[in-house]
């Protein structure tokens, strides 16, 4: 049996037990099937997949976690230690199932809305219909088709028009360490009306040793300046397999920015599609990725100036030890006729270990002349003569490595406004700094001199 | 500045798009094991020579043409090429330069490359290439005193049928890709040479040749080896009548470097580049490649490249040696409906290995441009180094300027690094040219000149002058 057969029997399978849809679902589960039936799993001769390889996930043996059979709920404890230390709107899924009892949405001001999807359908399917799929069409790649074949959960939040949501919205997926590895393939759709402001924060985490595989497709539509701050941080265990895709549609004046910060899973592939369809868009991506022991992590952004005066700035940080391997793949699209753009790209990468690998392509296609662009990507590893100067005043040579490779971090997370997401990064990035050392001690001092 | 005077130069003529008149021993178009053994049969070859190329013919026929480029153009009937044309009097070559064919030499004269005063002005050899066979070779023995072999491919063949067969194919095998394999099958003339140990080559040596006749696609092979501690800098420089159909143009250069040996190799491309509508014109699908086998050794691609409707091209750097350094300076220029792919990949093997990459591309009316690139650092190329610089100037808003580097980094001592920029010729540097009273169209050439300068300069002294004039007559009717 092919791998794919695999994933539409069980998708079939699922069809036979799922109650009865609005047609349109139905159709677009259809769709979904018949292309990724028709594409297969993508392989290394596949321009996008170049560099990965996700045979862990086509010939793994997943349960839909919607059939999953005995698995023992997630206890509130495990539950309070994954999520994040925030003050927000929460919607929580285990292994994609919603949990109403870890959610918390009480708190909901005027104009917003925030619910499951499957609630969303429930309520007014139509309303739902129209947006989703808008962005994330089943070609774009397989498993974004086969996200649409399968998708039944996820959320779906609206901002009214001059809206503006101070705490911000988290959508957190736990995974938990279950007997047999699960799937999941959740949804999200963000729409924001004009002059309306979020942050939106996807949170994927998991308990030690699960190895479930999601596969997570989110659209993002803002209107005429709606203003949207969207963060990634994935935080799966380290044998849990990962692929998101990002779709974003921008209006006249808009401005979204992306925090990508990926630090867990063994499988990783992240896709982030930005188009800028209207004049005064503005797009931000800041990513951060960091793997050890045998991780792979997969970024490709992809940035389509559709119109003119818009602009573009993309910073991207890998760091990469023992056998990790990373992939950065940056695209900047100016179609023919959008003058007066602006398109920045970078990409740093550390190498920590002679066995990790780092492939990295900055890409640009410009059909137009009045435009600045630039792109930039180094490799390189770090400074010995840094590592000396800490030394000689009488760090260790561990701790003068972690606060290094912190500082290389810096640049993207100095951007980062939520501490509590600052600091889950900055730990595990700084893991190797024994407890002793104090480090937001240092950052005090520092910050103290520099006041003086 | 869309005046008409612009117009005008936009649409100048390719001036040195002419069709000399000599007969021509040409086979009729198509390809299949006889003709093979036809080409190999004229040129005297020794069998394992035919074998060798009937096995690349044999790989050839199993691979398909590559797509990943961004290039378009209509699928290439190989069949209805011919693969091998020789001016007539093949038997009896010309032993100096009076006996040569006046009509040859007319055709130089028109190209403005009088070849026997350039020989001696210049200090050149001049193995002079006229479609497939070698005309004349000069020099042969000032080189000879050195030690130096510098001859066609096909003389090598006979004559030094060891050193081929030791190097041939072994940087570019047969197999490397689909154009390399046509060409291991039907290459019919290229050139050769070998540099022995300690010998500084005493002049630089220059192939010029031109495409003509219609219908033959030129297929080169040429094969560059120095020794230990040997050096030698090498000019190609190609021009071609004008057509209406497409030539295929699809050589191959390996390059050897044994230990502190230094190539250096210099190209300058002006191809007929089709008409405005982007009709006729040359494919140039290109396979250059150097091993730098040895330590310390080093080679050097310097290209400029004005012509070709399509150009498929990625001179590259196997960094093998200990300490061995690659090096990359292009400048690529497309106009009309030009269409260029063209980069280098640099494969760092060996420890402490350094490669640096300049490639500036100009793009202007409607043509497309990518730089495609790859640099490789291996798990055991210990401090390796690389920097790269490629940045694209856009004229006109028809045109497209492409990046695709790809970087591939398994070692964390090795230090790579990307720089790239696309932008258009600033209206601050043109205003303050001409406010100091230096029209537009000379501040434009002033400014696309300093663009290009960091790779002029890596030229040597003959080409680089005829590159800026190049660059100029090209471009000059872009701006708008």
């Amino acid at each position: 049996m092919s791998d794919e057969q695999t994933f539409l029997d069980a998708l079939s399978a699922r069809a036979d037990r799922r109650g009865a849809e609005p047609t349109w679902v139905a159709a677009r589960r259809q769709a979904g099937a018949a292309r990724f039936e028709a594409m297969g799993f993508p392989t290394r001769r596949d321009e996008a997949f170049k560099y990965t390889d996700v045979r862990a996930i086509a010939r793994g043996d997943f349960t839909l976690s919607q059939d999953a059979q005995d698995v023992t709920p997630l206890s509130p404890a495990t539950a309070a230690a994954l999520t994040l230390p925030l003050k927000a709107l929460r919607l929580t899924f285990v292994d994609g199932i919603f949990a109403p009892e870890l959610s918390d949405l009480a708190a909901l001001p005027a104009g917003v809305s925030v619910e499951p999807l499957s609630q969303a359908l429930a309520a007014n399917h139509e309303a739902v219909g129209g947006a989703l799929g808008r962005l994330a069409g089943v070609d774009f790649s397989p498993f974004t088709a086969l996200n649409t074949a399968f998708a039944e959960e996820g959320a779906v939040i609206r901002l009214a028009p001059g809206t503006v949501v101070e705490a911000p919205i988290l959508v957190q997926f736990l995974s938990r360490a279950n007997q047999v590895p699960l799937m999941s393939h959740p949804r999200v759709l963000i729409e924001a009306g004009s002059r309306s402001e979020a942050t939106v924060i996807e949170h994927q985490v998991g308990e030690e040793g699960a190895a479930n595989f999601s596969n997570l497709v989110s659209e993002v539509m803002l209107e005429r300046g709606a203003i949207l701050t969207h963060y990634k941080l994935q935080e799966a265990a380290l044998t849990d397999l990962h692929v998101s895709s990002l779709h974003i549609d921008q209006g006249r004046d808009s401005r979204f920015t992306s925090f990508n910060l990926n630090l867990g899973g063994s499988l990783v592939r992240n896709d982030i599609v930005a188009d800028m369809n209207a004049q005064g868009a503005e797009a931000n991506y800041f990513g951060l990725f960091f793997a050890q022991g045998r991780q792979h992590v997969d970024n490709h952004t992809l940035v389509n100036h559709n119109a003119p005066h818009t602009f573009s700035n993309e910073n991207y940080k890998g760091i990469l030890g023992d056998r990790a391997h990373g992939v950065f793949n940056g695209k900047v699209i100016v179609r023919r006729d959008s003058q007066k753009i602006e398109a920045h790209q970078s990409n740093a990468n550390l190498l920590l270990s002679d066995r990790a690998e780092i492939d990295t392509k900055p890409e640009l296609e410009i059909y137009a002349d009045d435009v600045k662009c630039s792109h930039g990507a180094t490799t390189g590893q770090l400074d010995e003569e840094a590592i000396f100067a800490l030394r000689a005043r009488g760090i260790s040579d561990e701790t003068a490595r972690g606060l290094l490779t912190l500082a290389f971090a810096g640049e993207v997370m100095d951007q980062v406004a939520l501490d509590a997401i600052a600091e889950r990064v900055e730990r595990t990035v700084a893991g190797k700094l024994p407890e002793r050392f104090n480090l937001a001690g240092l950052v005090e001092a520092a910050a103290a001199l520099d006041e003086e | 500045m869309a005046s008409e005077e612009m117009e005008q130069l936009v649409r100048r003529e390719y001036t040195q798009g002419f069709v000399t008149d000599i007969e021509s021993d040409t086979m009729p178009p198509g390809l299949d094991e006889n003709t093979i053994a036809f080409i190999s049969k004229k040129k005297g070859e020794p069998e394992w020579m035919l074998e060798w190329r009937l096995k690349a013919y044999h790989q050839w026929l199993k691979m398909t043409s590559p797509s990943w480029a961004h290039l378009d153009y209509p699928p290439i009937d190989y069949q209805a090429i011919s693969y091998y044309s020789a001016p007539k009097k093949d038997e009896d070559r010309p032993q100096s330069l009076d006996e040569v064919d006046p009509k040859l030499l007319e055709t130089y004269e028109k190209l403005g490359i009088p070849l026997h005063e350039r020989a001696a002005l210049a200090g050149v050899a001049v193995d002079a290439v006229f479609d497939s066979v070698s005309v004349t070779t000069t020099f042969k023995d000032k080189l000879a005193e050195a030690g130096v072999i510098f001859c066609s491919i096909s003389e090598a063949i006979r004559d030094y049928p060891e050193l081929i067969k030791q190097y041939l194919g072994t940087v570019v095998p047969s197999a490397d890709n689909y154009f390399a394999a046509l060409n291991s099958a039907v290459f019919t003339d290229g050139s050769f040479v070998f540099v022995p140990e300690g010998v500084t080559c005493p002049m630089e040596l220059s192939t010029y040749f031109r495409i003509n006749a219609a219908n033959t696609g030129q297929f080169e092979r040429t094969l560059i080896i120095c020794e230990k501690q040997a050096q030698v800098s090498y000019l190609e420089g190609c021009t071609a009548p004008q057509r209406d159909e497409n030539q295929l143009h699809a050589a191959v250069v390996e390059l050897v470097a044994l230990e502190d040996a230094y190539i250096k190799y210099s190209t300058v491309q002006n191809w007929y580049p089709g008409d405005e509508d982007g009709k006729g014109g040359i494919y140039n699908f290109v396979t250059k490649r150097g091993d730098c086998r040895g330590d310390r050794s080093r080679i050097s691609w310097t290209q400029v490249e004005t012509g070709s409707a399509i150009t498929w091209k990625y001179p590259s750097c196997v960094l093998r040696g200990k300490d061995s350094i690659g090096e990359f300076y292009s400048v690529a220029v497309t106009n009309g409906r030009q269409q260029a792919d063209t980069g280098t990949k640099m494969i760092h093997i060996g420890e402490g290995t350094r490669s640096s990459i300049i490639s500036k591309g100009i793009s202007a009316g409607r043509s497309n441009q990518s730089y495609r690139g790859l640099v490789k650092i291996g798990p055991r190329a210990k401090g390796a180094r690389n920097f790269t610089q490629c940045d694209s100037l856009l004229i006109g808003d028809q045109c497209g300027a492409h990046t695709f580097p790809y970087q591939e980094i398994g070692n964390s001592t090795a230090t790579v690094e990307h720089e790239a920029t696309t932008s258009k010729i600033g209206e601050d540097q043109l205003f303050y040219c001409q406010s100091r009273g230096i029209s537009e169209e000379d501040a434009v050439s002033m400014i696309v000149n300093g663009f290009c300068k960091d790779v002029f300069q890596e030229l040597p002294m003959e080409f680089a002058v005829e590159a800026e004039a190049l660059l100029n007559v090209t471009l000059e009717g872009a701006v708008g």
